[in-house]
C-alpha cells in the first residue's frame, strides 16, 4: 500500500488550512457547534478506505440524502484510486525498492498526490454544498482515516431549537 | 455541551497527556502534535524520527553489523582485492549500505500508528454501544466486539479501551509502545520499533539484505582463509588445480609460478580462464587406453624371444653374423628391406675381410642360396621376415638338428637366422674369430 503523508508538517502544506475558510470562520463565529456526526468506516471490502454511505438521521433536516451520497462517493473513489495497486504503483514501488526507498525524501508519492487532491475537493465542498447548510466536513486524514467528521453548527440567533433533538446512532454496525 | 451526558468517559482523561511537563515559560509557544502523543514513543528531529521508548537492542544491532563489516573491509577487502577482483568491495559496500539504510528506516519509520480518537468520536462510539443495553454505569463495560463481513468471511472486531475506538481489521495494540498499529505484524525489538504498514517493506529490505551481506562476507572470509592456507583440503587444493590447468607436480615443483621472482614464467598450457581450464580437464575428451590389455599374443612374438636367450653366446660372434647377415642381405633384399638396414655398419667392415677370405662365397649371386650356411643374419635384429626364408630351410633342414640343440624350439620356418653354431664349427671361418 501506498504510504500516507509520513509526518505532521506535511499536512500543513495541504490546501486545508484555516487562512482560507473566511465563510467557515465566520460560519464558527456566528453558529455554535451543535453536534458532530460521524461517518465510519466501511470494511466489508476488507482493509482498503472506504466510508459508509449510509445516511445519518441526524442530517436528515440538513442536507439532501443525494448530495450526501455523492459527496462520500466521490471520496470513497479518491481513495480507492489512491490505494490502486496498478502500474504506476509497481513503478514507484520498484524505484523506490531499488534506491533503498531513499526516493521518498526526493518525491512525492501517488497517494500524497491524491492526498491532496481530496483535501481540495473537501474544500470546495464545505464552500458550496455544506457550509451554507451549517455544516462542515473535517478531512478524514485529520482522524486518522478512521470517520469522516460532520460538524453540525448551530446559528447563534437561534436557541439551541435544534440541540436539544436527540442524536440516534449514524451508523449500523 | 453533549459529551457530558457519558459519563464513562472522562474528557479530562481523554485529553492528551504530554510525556514531558508543559514548558510553562514559554506559554505562548505553539506546540507540534508530536510533543502531546499519548503513546510511548519517542521522536527526534522535531518530531520527523519516531523511535519505541524502549529501543531495544537497536544499538546493539548497528553495533554488530558495523564492527562485522568494518573487520571485512579492513582485513579482508585488501587481500582480495589483490589475489580476486576489486569488485568484492563494491558488493560488499553497496550491501553494507542497504543494510544500514533499510535498518534506519525500519526503526524510524511510523509503523501504521492509528491516533488516538478524539472526545467527541469516542463519545459517539459509547453511545452506539450503550444505546441498545441502556445502561449508563460507571463501571468498565465487557470487551466489546464488531462483526463485519469481509470477502464472504465474517471478521470480529474488537474495541480497544485504550485507543477508545474499535480497531480495523488486521490492526492491533502494541504494549510496549501503547499504540494501535494498523497491519501489525510484531514488536521487533532488533530494530526497536514495531512493525505494521507502513514499515513492513523497510524490515523485510533490511532482512534479506542482510542474509545476503552476512552470506557474502562468511564466503569471502572462507575464500580469504583458503587462499591464505594453500586451499584447505585436498579437493579445494584439487579445485584449485584444475581450475588452474595445473598438476601437483608442477605445483609443487613450482614450475610455472616463477619460482626465483621470474613472472614471466606461466602456464603454457592454461587457457587462462577457469571456465575453460575446468573443462578441458574434466570434460575433455577422454584418451583410450594404450596398452591393449586384452589383446591377443601375436606368434611371432616367441621367435622374438630367442635372440635374447643365445644374444650372449652370440655376442663375441657379432662380425661374423654381419658377416652372414650380408649374405642373408644378398638374398633377401627384394624381400625385406629392414635387413638391409641391420647392419649396415657392419657390412662395409666385414664384407672386405669376408671377401678376402671366401672369395667364393660373397660373389654368389643373391638368388642362390649357398650351401655351407644359410642367410644368418645378425642376432641384433630379430626379424619377423624369417618366414620368408622358407626356401633355406628345405635345403638346411638338417642343420637344425645337428648344430643348433642349444638354441631355443623356433619354427621350422626361421631356422635359416639361427645358423651360428653351424657357422662356429665351419672350419672357413675360424679365422674370423
Amino acid at each position: 500500500m501506498i504510504s500516507a503523508p509520513r509526518t505532521a508538517t506535511d499536512r500543513t502544506k495541504l490546501p486545508y488550512c484555516h487562512e482560507s475558510f473566511h465563510n467557515l470562520q465566520e460560519l464558527r463565529h456566528s453558529a455554535s457547534l451543535a453536534n458532530k456526526v460521524f461517518i465510519q468506516r466501511d470494511y466489508t471490502d476488507g482493509t482498503v478506505c472506504k466510508f459508509q454511505t449510509k445516511f445519518p438521521s441526524e442530517l436528515d433536516s440538513r442536507i439532501e440524502r443525494t448530495l450526501f451520497e455523492d459527496t462520500v462517493k466521490t471520496l470513497n473513489n479518491y481513495y480507492a484510486e489512491a490505494e490502486k495497486i496498478g502500474g504506476q504503483s509497481y513503478l514507484e514501488g520498484c524505484l523506490a525498492c531499488l534506491t533503498v526507498y531513499l526516493i521518498f525524501l526526493c518525491i512525492e508519492t501517488r497517494y500524497e498526490k491524491v492526498l491532496k487532491k481530496i483535501s481540495r475537493y473537501i474544500q470546495e465542498q464545505n464552500e458550496k454544498v455544506y457550509a451554507p447548510r451549517g455544516l462542515l466536513i473535517t478531512d478524514p486524514i485529520e482522524r486518522g482515516m478512521r470517520v469522516i467528521e460532520i460538524s453540525v453548527y448551530e446559528d447563534r440567533g437561534s436557541s439551541g431549537s435544534s440541540s436539544g433533538s436527540s442524536t440516534t446512532s449514524s451508523s449500523g454496525r | 455541551m453533549k459529551n457530558r451526558e457519558y459519563q464513562q468517559i472522562d474528557p479530562q482523561a481523554l485529553a492528551t497527556p504530554p510525556p514531558r511537563p508543559l514548558p510553562e515559560h514559554k506559554p505562548k509557544r505553539v506546540r507540534r502534535k508530536w510533543e502531546v502523543f499519548p503513546g510511548k514513543n519517542r521522536f527526534c528531529c522535531d518530531g520527523r524520527i519516531i523511535v519505541a521508548r524502549q529501543s531495544g537492542v537497536l544499538p546493539l544491532t548497528l553495533g554488530l553489523i558495523l564492527l562485522t563489516s568494518g573487520l571485512f573491509f579492513i582485513f579482508d577487502c585488501p587481500f582480495l582485492v589483490k589475489h580476486l577482483t576489486s569488485c568484492i568491495p563494491a558488493i560488499g559496500g553497496v550491501l553494507f549500505v542497504f543494510v544500514v539504510i533499510s535498518l534506519l528506516q525500519t526503526s524510524f519509520t511510523d509503523p501504521g500508528i492509528l491516533p488516538r480518537a478524539t472526545p467527541e468520536e469516542a463519545a459517539d462510539i459509547e453511545k452506539q454501544i450503550d444505546n441498545p443495553t441502556g445502561s449508563s454505569s460507571s463501571y468498565r463495560p465487557p470487551p466489546r466486539t464488531k462483526e463485519v463481513v469481509i470477502n464472504q468471511q465474517v471478521v470480529k472486531l474488537k474495541y480497544c479501551f485504550t485507543c477508545k475506538i474499535f480497531r480495523p481489521p488486521r490492526t492491533s495494540h502494541c504494549s510496549l509502545c501503547d499504540n494501535c498499529v494498523e497491519r501489525f505484524d510484531h514488536h521487533c525489538p532488533w530494530v526497536g520499533n514495531c512493525v505494521g504498514k507502513r514499515n513492513y517493506r523497510f524490515f523485510y529490505t533490511f532482512i534479506v539484505s542482510l542474509s545476503f551481506l552476512t552470506a557474502f562476507i562468511f564466503a569471502c572470509v572462507t575464500t580469504h582463509l583458503a587462499l591464505i592456507w594453500s586451499i584447505l583440503g585436498l579437493s579445494g587444493f584439487h579445485t584449485y588445480l584444475v581450475a588452474a590447468n595445473l598438476t601437483t607436480n608442477e605445483d609443487i615443483k613450482g614450475s610455472w609460478s616463477g619460482k626465483s621472482g621470474n613472472e614471466d614464467v606461466g602456464n603454457p598450457y592454461s587457457y587462462n580462464s577457469i571456465i575453460k581450464n575446468c573443462c578441458s580437464v574434466l570434460c575433455g575428451p577422454m584418451p583410450p587406453s594404450l596398452i591393449d590389455r586384452r589383446g591377443f599374443v601375436p606368434a611371432d612374438d616367441s621367435v622374438q624371444t630367442s635372440p635374447v636367450e643365445i644374444e650372449l653366446p652370440a655376442a663375441k660372434n657379432d662380425i661374423n653374423m654381419c658377416t652372414q647377415g650380408t649374405k642373408g642381405l644378398l638374398e633377401t633384399a627384394s624381400r625385406s628391406p629392414l635387413l638391409t638396414s641391420s647392419c649396415p655398419q657392419a657390412k662395409p667392415q666385414a664384407v672386405p675381410a669376408v671377401l678376402e677370405t671366401l672369395p667364393e662365397i660373397v660373389p654368389s649371386p643373391a638368388p642362390e642360396l649357398p650351401k655351407t650356411a644359410g642367410g644368418h643374419q645378425s642376432t641384433n635384429t630379430p626379424h619377423k621376415h624369417h618366414s620368408h626364408h622358407r626356401s633355406k630351410a628345405k635345403q638346411t633342414t638338417h642343420n637344425p638338428t645337428h648344430k643348433t640343440s642349444n638354441s631355443s624350439p623356433r619354427p621350422h620356418h626361421s631356422h635359416s637366422s639361427r645358423r651360428k653354431d653351424s657357422k662356429n664349427r665351419d672350419p672357413k671361418f675360424s679365422s674370423l674369430r
